[in-house]
């Protein structure tokens, strides 16, 4: 399978089950676009784009193409028998603790609902948070490298009991030889100067919620007095990054219907002095939710945003959005492509009563409690529909270009807009290649800013 | 060749050989917490 795609005058095919990447002309993306929608035949390519180019260049151009064919760097087979199990047994070795289901914000889009996941509000307690440690380690096996997020709710809110499970995690890293790498995600509407030593000091990386402009973050993200909570989110994060040096952050917004020119927010988030950016889009449901009618405006954005993008590193401002930054000289391996989350595989959420679930945006559903670390139960059979819930076992990511750029999509998503976690939905996928394409030419312009093909 | 250049050679089938050690950091806990885009994760063995 191969994409011709392009950003701005950048073309490129993407050889999909290879990982070959091509900086073409713009008649060899022509050939190669008229190739993916089927049609192979060289006099038939000739004649379709005799209009356009001398015969003799089509010819040229069909002669290049056959040699990386040869080299299996076109149209190459897929790698991996795709009936072939992978990473089929489950190692529990990443944790989303809701430390509260609590929070101090009242977000209009929050699939929580405003923290409390349809249940009533609570805090972890220490015994449990410490529980669900000796529950990770003890799932994890040979696995060195642990992550446990501090998610919520607010997790802040609940900070003294973040700290003593910390602390307990530092003495069981010496203990077991194991590595903990902790981050938190935090709405930073209520950050003191000791959760700011302790973040800096404690979380390998930090995801603070900000949605951009003022008025788009003001809009969605009120207190429970229902006012905006920009200034303050805005004075907490620039203090939580300043004192950071060079560890890893997030600001991580989303964004709805309402605001489709996002490329602004996340240069708002930009001009207030932050690099690492995230914005994420509401898709399952309500009046805020993206929908397919949005597609065309939603690629034109991210193209816009890619513009800008390059536009603000050029001026010595540069920034990096996350959904932007692919890499096609190493990153995650094959295995890694086709199950990213690891949902009920490697990837567990522990409520505040302790129970255990595939992910966070699992937990309250009925059918997916896995057990429980305070009364010592697992059943890792809940887990089994997530064996086979990756890129080979689906159909849709069986024909799709961007399979292997988000592992077969959100199971949560999946089952939230379907009711099976095999069924990716529709429009996340629309999402996620209409920003690929200008991922890729970004890539391409930043390897060769001024190379022409 | 004129007309292309090639940019990356095969990374995913490089990746076959010295896959799979499931060491990296789950794609839900980088930045997004909703959506799976894994292409910009890093190798632990490249760490």
């Amino acid at each position: 399978m191969i994409h011709a795609g392009h950003f701005e005058d950048t073309y490129f095919i993407l050889d999909v089950e290879s990982g070959s990447l091509h900086h073409v002309d713009e008649l060899v993306y022509d050939i190669a676009h008229l190739m993916e929608t089927g049609m192979v035949d060289g006099a038939e390519i000739t004649s379709a784009l005799s209009g356009k180019y001398p015969p003799t260049d089509i010819a040229e151009a069909l002669e290049e193409i056959a040699e990386l064919r040869e080299d299996g760097l076109f149209d190459c087979p897929c790698l991996v028998e795709p009936s072939a199990p992978v990473f089929n047994k489950p190692v529990i070795k990443s944790l989303c603790l809701h430390i509260a289901h609590d929070c101090n914000l009242r977000c209009s889009y929050c699939f929580a609902s405003e923290g409390t996941y349809m249940g009533e509000r609570s805090l972890m307690s220490e015994e449990v948070g410490k529980a669900a440690l000796d529950f990770l380690i003890a799932q994890s096996k040979g696995r060195k490298h642990l992550e446990v997020d501090f998610f919520g709710g607010e997790p802040l809110i609940n900070f003294s009991v973040v700290k003593a499970i910390t602390a307990y995690g530092r003495e069981l890293e010496k203990r077991h030889n194991k590595v903990i790498r902790f981050t938190m995600t935090t709405n930073a509407y209520h950050v003191t100067d000791e959760m700011v030593d302790f973040i800096n000091r404690e979380m390998k990386n930090l995801v603070i919620s900000i949605d951009g402009r003022r008025e788009i973050h003001d809009a969605e993200r009120k207190n429970a007095a229902g006012q905006g909570s920009y200034d303050k989110v805005i004075a907490n994060a620039k203090r939580l990054i300043a004192s950071r040096g060079d560890q890893e952050y997030y600001i991580r917004g989303t964004y709805t219907a309402r605001n489709l020119d996002f490329a602004n927010d996340v240069l708002a988030i930009a001009d207030q002095g932050f690099r690492e950016i995230s914005l994420e889009p509401v898709v399952t449901d309500g009046p805020l939710a993206i929908q397919e009618s949005d597609l065309p405006a939603i690629d034109r954005e991210y193209r816009r945003l890619g513009r800008m993008l390059e536009a603000r590193r050029a001026e010595g401002r540069p920034f990096h959005f996350f959904h932007f930054m692919v890499d096609f000289s190493s990153g995650p391996c094959l295995n890694k492509r086709l199950r990213g989350c690891g949902a009920g595989m490697e990837y567990a959420a522990i409520t505040p009563k302790g129970d255990i679930y595939p992910c966070h945006q699992f937990v309250g559903k009925e059918g997916f409690k896995m057990g429980n670390v305070l009364e010592g139960t697992f059943d890792p059979s809940v887990g089994d529909p997530f064996r086979d819930c990756h890129v080979f076992k689906k159909p849709e990511c069986q024909a799709c270009y961007a399979k292997y750029f988000c592992s077969g999509g959100c199971a949560a998503n999946a089952y939230n807009t379907s009711g099976d976690i095999m069924k990716p939905h529709a429009v996340s996928c629309m999402i996620q290649r209409a920003r690929l394409d200008t991922a890729i030419g970004l890539y391409i312009r930043r390897q060769e800013p001024s190379a022409e093909v | 060749m004129k007309h292309i250049k090639v940019v990356a050679k095969a990374c995913l089938k490089n990746s076959m050989e010295k896959g799979g050690c499931g060491e990296c950091q789950a794609s839900c806990q980088s930045a997004c917490k909703t959506s799976c885009t894994v292409a910009n994760q890093k190798c632990e063995k490249d760490a």
